[in-house]
């Protein structure tokens, strides 16, 4: 008799077999070849030389100058960097001002009322990044309907730049990832027990305070999750700044891009997509830590 | 006498929640309008009438994009869909097992991973590919898309089969059905609707991808999306507006069939 | 018949196992109906489960009719099962459900559509065949699991507390249901429960488990009046233990004397008991309220609790012991005793039975 311990495991591994191969081939082996490259020397027209070389890494904050060759922050970089983590921040924050509240009302609606509600939330996520972030283009161009309006009511008579600006692309980031901040909010809301606000007011609490004190710790988890769910793809966004920022204002996504156009330094552009996944693999280690101790405090 | 107190409110909150709910949908609503415009303008109104419709329509590039993208997003989703049922039945039964936790990041890694750091990974690794072999088909679409799509199959199935009583298969098992037709009479059966979901979601994600289509794509191979975003950067008329809506109109009437499949199963 | 053999089964590995059997033995007669009775925990569903195939013991054989079963899968056993939760397919009908078995045992057509019939009729359940699972009572779902688990005629009936979910009257309804099911289909049930009062209206014999042990085997009235152990005394029925000392043996019967001095018989198991310290164990409804004088036993009325058919008397006899005595209620009523007041009692002549230490 074949030991079923030894089958069992035999067909979990066949079962398992070809999502592995799809994902070795086309999403976690691609990753180990990033990192070689990142050690490579680049070619001329684009490509590496197989040439073992550490100025990819170097490149990512440093310069060297070509003639002279002394050592420098690469200043465009850096603000690169700044500009990126910034406006991750702002967007985080935006999508919670708007977010919180959004989640909320939706949590107080009579309970068969709520999917409907989540699901207004759930269709524009579900729908193309692009799409929306073409209809905010659309919005604010300067021949766009913002301007086309304030114009046609006298209000201004130049139109106002907000395409391709930095206020652009925090206003399309807000846009694009507020339902991810609605929806992790929303669930823990869902959950929390009414009865302990109940309980706030009866020991003299004020709506703030009651807000302050006992809703926004209830819901804490919630609230990490979607800052992690908004910081995460701002921090590599690529689309939006690309459609909606103007060829000045980068981020990281973009300058990743660069190198693999016409920058030409795959090795730099490798080195900088790992410096990416590094910054997003610390902030989710956060998160998971961060939503351990929530378990474990209430577990 | 003095009105109840209402637990539930929270000072401007229903106003910022009004703000948020306009936000999502006013600019897409005008969009959707000034699809319809008589005039070549995204921001004045004109009349109403079909032209941009009939114009994308006839469009060969527009064409061939939506084409591709259909057949993308297909096979994609049916690969992935097939791959996340074997998945989800080698992860989901009789408990943890040695490198449970390995499998699990890999499935969701493109979950992840920044998009553009998987697009230049992608990128890099079908350049090298495309040299040795010189096959520059679709193919390479296909598997990338599919490798992204999995996480977005599987995590229904998962739930569904989660959500499964195991004592179930035991009856069918008792009732003298054989591995396979447990699987094919009671597994399967129950499954169905995650397995609908999960191609659903699958189908929409592939369909709405653009950057990593954007970063491996081999010449003359635009999906829609590729496609439009290409076009941003030029005088944008009222056609962009209708190819949009078009396919926002594809992913709305996805995600409202799979709302109501999830609803009806509960 | 069904011969379980030393079977054993341990969880968990290496440092931390757990006995969930302990070498269990027992052999149930064809056409039997055979339950499992113990408190929870003591490994009624892991017998259950290793007759049906879905547990593998680590020790032990299971043979049917001379078959050994271990080898087989359970789709091979002609073993079916009722499960505590019914599990009944939420996605066929309750006909297609009852169905199921004899289509996958290949069965043509027209024998399972006849068999579902018949089988429908049998739980009184004709006019539901169409419906799904969930929509029907659970009285309703407990006879479809029934009938599901006799369709393709299994040697051999596994009913793991099938009746748990049930509110009491339609319980008693399902034992008799039961019973007569087993009588006309002539089929071995064995038929787990950790209600003693089903277990002993119901059953042929009934074995008492506890912590993965089999205590005694036995009919109804044995196992209830000669109990053999005190774990067994105890978990059915009420009983008082006293501590006694036996002074001589013959013939099953054993003569004690009692903390009071008072000698008295009792019945003894037949392998007989040494003398020395016992205990003897004393079913309340055998006893009664007498006058303190002369009495076996004496002590303090501390408790009186009315239960409507009866009353119980709580006593506390002389150096502490509490004992319990059950009186019927007689219409007119019993003449007044008050808690405090000093009561003797009588035990009833060869009630008792002794147990070793
Ligand atoms: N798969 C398992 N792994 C570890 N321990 C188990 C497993 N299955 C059962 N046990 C243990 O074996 C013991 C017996 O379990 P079993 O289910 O047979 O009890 P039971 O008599 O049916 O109880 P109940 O009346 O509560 O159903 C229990 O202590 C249980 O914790
Ligand atoms: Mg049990």
């Amino acid at each position: 008799m074949p030991d079923p311990a030894r089958r069992e495991t035999r067909n979990r591994w066949l079962l398992l077999t070809p999502t592995l191969v799809v994902l070795l081939f086309a999403a976690s082996g691609p990753l180990i070849i990033v990192l070689i490259y990142s050690f490579l020397t680049p070619g001329d027209y684009g490509g590496v030389v197989w040439k073992f070389s550490l100025d990819g890494w170097f490149n990512v904050l440093f310069n060297r100058d070509f003639f002279t060759d002394q050592v420098t922050f690469a200043d465009a970089h850096l603000s690169i960097f700044w500009r990126s983590i910034k406006l991750s921040v702002l967007t985080t924050i935006l999508t919670f001002i708007f977010g919180f509240p959004t989640a909320y009302f939706i949590a107080t609606r009579p309970r068969a009322k709520r999917d409907l509600w989540m699901l207004l939330i759930m269709i524009p996520f579900w729908t193309n990044l692009l799409i929306r972030t073409f209809a905010v283009m659309e919005l604010i161009r300067n021949e766009g309907t913002i301007n086309t309006l304030l114009m046609r009511l006298g209000i201004i008579h130049e139109p106002i730049q907000m395409l391709f600006t930095e206020f652009a692309i925090l206003l399309g980031m807000t846009y694009v990832y507020l339902p991810l901040m609605v929806l992790p909010i929303y669930a823990s809301m869902e959950r929390m027990d009414f009865n302990l606000v109940e309980a706030g007011y009866d020991l003299y609490a004020t709506r703030w305070q009651v807000l302050r004190r006992v809703i926004l710790p209830l819901v804490k988890p919630g609230v990490i999750a979607g800052s992690i769910l908004v910081f995460v793809p701002s921090l590599g966004a690529y689309v939006t700044p690309r459609v909606l920022g103007g060829g000045t204002d980068l981020m990281i996504g973009n300058l990743i891009e660069l190198q693999f156009g016409q920058g030409r330094n795959w090795p730099l552009g490798a080195a900088l997509s790992l410096t990416l996944l590094v910054i997003v693999t610390v902030a989710l280690l956060f998160y998971v830590r961060t939503a351990g101790e929530e378990d474990s405090h209430h577990g | 006498m003095a009105r109840g107190f209402d637990v539930r409110r929270q000072p401007g909150f229903v106003t910022l929640a009004t703000i948020c709910f306009l936000a999502l949908y006013l600019p897409i609503i005008l969009l959707v309008i000034y699809s319809f415009n008589a005039g070549s303008s995204i921001a004045t109104w004109e009349g109403l009438s079909w032209r941009w419709y009939v114009s994308a329509w006839q469009n060969q590039q527009v064409q061939e994009a939506t084409v591709r993208s259909l057949i993308l997003a297909t096979s994609a989703s049916v690969i992935a869909t097939a791959c996340a049922v074997l998945a989800a039945l080698a992860t989901t039964r009789k408990g943890r097992f040695r490198g449970y936790s390995a499998v699990f990041a890999m499935i969701n890694q493109p979950l992840m991973v920044p998009e553009i750091v998987t697009a230049v990974a992608l990128l890099i690794f079908f350049a090298v590919i495309k040299v040795q072999t010189g096959y520059t088909g679709l193919g390479y679409l296909i598997i990338a898309h599919t490798a992204f799509c999995i996480p977005f199959a599987y995590m229904p199935i998962r739930a569904r089969l989660q959500g499964m009583d195991l004592g179930l298969e035991q009856a069918a098992m008792d009732l003298y059905a054989t591995p396979w037709r447990v699987f094919r009479y009671v597994t399967l059966p129950q499954l169905w609707p995650g397995v609908l979901s999960g191609a659903m979601l699958a189908f929409v994600i592939s369909l709405d991808d653009v950057v990593i289509t954007e970063f491996i794509k081999s010449a003359g191979q635009e999906t829609l999306p590729t496609y439009l975003l290409g076009q941003f950067r030029r005088n944008i008329t009222p056609e962009i507006n209708a190819i949009s809506t078009a396919l926002l109109a594809i992913s709305v009437v996805i995600v409202l069939a799979f709302y109501f499949l999830s609803r009806n199963r509960k | 018949m069904i011969e379980i053999d030393r079977v054993r089964k341990e969880f968990g590995d290496g440092t931390d196992t757990f006995i969930a059997l302990d070498d269990v033995s027992v052999t149930i007669r064809e056409n039997e109906f055979f339950t499992l009775l113990g408190p929870s925990g003591c490994g009624k569903t892991t017998l259950l489960r290793v007759i049906a195939g879905f547990v593998d013991p680590t020790a032990g054989r299971v043979t049917l009719d001379g078959q050994d079963l271990l080898g087989l899968p359970p789709f091979r056993r002609p073993v079916n099962t009722v499960f505590q939760s019914y599990a009944l397919f939420p996605h066929m009908t309750v006909a297609e459900n009852i169905g199921f078995g004899l289509q996958m045992l290949n069965r043509p057509k027209a024998e399972v559509k006849q068999t579902v019939d018949e089988m429908l009729a049998l739980v009184k359940m004709t006019q539901m065949a169409g419906r799904r699972t969930s929509e029907i009572s659970g009285g309703q779902q407990q006879r479809v699991a029934l009938a599901r688990a006799l369709a393709p005629r299994p040697k051999l009936l596994l009913l793991d507390e099938p009746l748990s979910a049930l509110d009491y009257k339609l319980r008693k309804e399902m034992q008799l249901e039961l019973k007569r099911l087993q009588a006309e289909t002539g089929i071995t049930f064995i038929f787990v429960t950790h209600d003693q009062e089903e277990a002993l209206t119901m059953s042929d014999r009934i074995a008492v488990m506890n912590g993965g042990q089999i205590r005694q085997i036995g009919g109804p009235r044995e196992i209830y009046d000669r109990p053999t152990d005190r774990f067994v005394a105890d978990f059915i029925g009420e009983t008082n233990f006293l501590a006694v000392e036996v002074l001589d043996f013959a013939d099953e019967q054993a003569r004690l004397r009692l903390p009071s001095g008072a000698e008295i018989a009792a019945h003894a198991p037949a392998e007989g008991i040494p003398r020395g310290a016992a205990t003897l164990a004393i079913r309340p409804e055998h006893t009664s309220l007498c006058d303190p004088e002369g009495a076996a036993l004496k002590g303090k009325l501390s408790d009186i609790v009315y239960f409507g058919t009866d009353t119980h008397y709580h006593v506390a006899l002389d150096g502490d012991t509490r004992f319990v005595l059950r009186e019927q209620n007689q219409p007119g009523g019993h003449e007044a005793r008050a808690v405090g007041d000093t009561v003797g009692v009588r035990l009833a002549p060869g009630t008792g039975q002794v147990l070793r230490d």
